[in-house]
């Protein structure tokens, strides 16, 4: 359980992180918890609440929202998902979720750096000499960081199933070292709600942010072709149908709202990593009030 | 039956007809991809350790392992001889297995004896065991040297060091976790 004192670092930066959104004239809102389908996703699986499921993620309500009018809104909110948890995973942890209409994934870049920046006041990283915020962030293709630190190009080790561990072994622990950096431009089958690039339908504009090795963030420029959205929907459904589990309903008001969303780009944060990296702690479990072991 | 989320460190699994401790464990996720189980793992048998990365789908036997209360009778050259007080079943572990633990063995100990299929394949001492000084220097009086310890030879031919005090014949109580001097008992 928390101390009094970690409690009050936690609630201050959580303050922070509120003032500089309203500062930026982004509206809170609040969205559903328990929500009749999800999207599917073949590497969440969200837990199930009665005919529901608990949110793995706001998106789709954030997006709904944008498409009724909407254009700068924000969340902070719990979120749930399945058999997640080691020191940087709770399968029960809060999201910070922003998004932008007319916007693309640069900008999110940009607001992650002004957000570090705000809060990077005696920002220190455990052990190492520290990640400057100040200083220029890193932008590293995956294609690019492939290359340099795994010797091969993102799509032969997607093929030889190997994405995930050369991505976790040998490139995440060298990235946000002495500056954030922003990895981006992640293979297409890797974003299943991101816009592909206009002049590269291989590349999605999906980016994360990484400060001291751990991913922060996880943004992108957001589909809105309701026809390959559910199209790229039924593919992830096969991927969690031949994995044994129930892909549940199709999200169908989504896709229906999904028609009128403006161009538009959205971010999902560790808020509980972000406080982690602020209050210099080793795991996730130093910064909530209670592990679910504790419970 | 184990699969892959419930992994742990200290859990034992059994991996193509082998038993394994996980001795260090991290659950990695890059966002949107698939989870990765990365472990330690030390083979109950041959004592290796080496990592290994497993996915959600991996699945594990529990090995048939138990643990049994036995007393140390005696060594026959390479051989350590250990009977169940209950059936008087005796069996027979090799030097190997036992490792550094036979400092610590004196007759009519009693262990805990790991069997994994019915094979024993490990040796748990007490914590605390206490043994006899059988060489010690005497303790010269108003020796100025500074040194506040010395070594001694116990009766399984260990030595270690000790407190100056510490004479032939004492009795010793020792952490067989750590080969460490704790106090001297009174019999």
């Amino acid at each position: 359980m928390l101390s009094p004192e970690r409690l009050k670092q936690r609630a201050a930066i959580i303050r922070a992180v509120r003032c500089f959104f309203f500062d930026r004239d982004f509206l809170e809102v609040e969205t559903p918890v328990r929500l009749p389908a999800v999207a599917p996703e073949a590497h969440i699986e969200p837990e199930r609440s009665g005919a529901r499921f608990l949110r793995a993620s706001p998106e789709l309500e954030m997006k709904r929202l944008l498409a009724a009018g909407s254009s700068r809104i924000f969340q902070i909110c719990r979120c749930f998902r399945q058999k997640e948890r080691g020191s940087l995973h709770l399968p029960e942890f809060t999201m910070l979720e922003w998004y932008r209409s007319e916007a693309d994934y640069r900008d999110l870049m940009d607001d992650c750096r002004d957000l570090l920046r705000y809060l990077g006041k005696g920002w220190r990283g455990p052990e190492k000499p520290g990640c400057d915020v100040d200083a220029e962030w890193e932008k590293l293709t995956v294609a690019e960081a492939f290359r340099r630190h795994g010797g091969m190009s993102p799509e032969e080790a997607l093929e030889q199933g190997i994405f995930e561990e050369i991505l976790c072994r040998d490139i995440e622990p060298r990235l946000g070292i002495a500056q954030p950096t922003i990895l981006y431009d992640y293979p297409a089958e890797l974003g299943s709600l991101a816009r592909l690039k206009p002049d590269d339908p291989q590349t999605a504009e999906r980016f994360e942010l990484y400060v001291n090795g751990v991913e922060l963030a996880n943004g992108f420029s957001e589909l809105n072709d309701p026809q390959e959205q559910r199209h790229r929907f039924e593919q992830e459904r096969t991927k969690i149908v031949v994995m044994g589990r129930d892909p549940g309903p199709m999200p169908e008001k989504f896709l229906q709202d999904l028609a009128i969303m403006p161009p538009a780009a959205g971010i999902a944060l560790g808020l509980d990593r972000l406080i982690m990296l602020l209050c210099n702690a080793a795991t996730i479990d130093e910064v909530v009030a209670f592990t679910p072991e504790e419970l | 039956m184990f699969t892959a989320s419930d992994l742990r460190k200290g859990l034992k699994i059994q991996i193509d007809g082998e038993p394994y401790f996980v001795v260090d464990f991290q659950f990695a996720k890059p966002g949107k991809g698939q989870a990765l189980y990365r472990t330690k793992l030390r083979n109950m048998l041959t004592g290796n350790q080496f990592e290994r990365t497993f996915r959600s789908n991996d699945k594990f036997d529990k090995p048939a392992l138990e643990e049994r209360t036995m007393q140390y009778l005696y060594a026959q050259g390479e051989e350590f001889h250990f009977m169940d007080t209950k059936n008087y079943e005796q069996i027979v572990i090799g030097r190997d297995q036992i490792g550094d633990d036979v400092n610590f063995l004196i007759d009519n100990m009693e262990v805990l004896i790991l069997f994994f299929n019915d094979r024993p394949i490990g040796v748990t001492l007490p914590n605390f065991v206490n043994l006899s000084v059988i060489r010690a220097d005497p303790w010269a009086k108003g020796d100025t040297s500074g040194s506040d310890s010395k070594p001694v030879t116990v009766e399984t031919g260990l030595v270690l060091q000790v407190p100056p005090f510490i004479e032939e014949g004492d009795k010793l109580q020792i952490d067989t976790r750590t080969g460490q001097y704790i106090t001297r008992v009174k019999e």
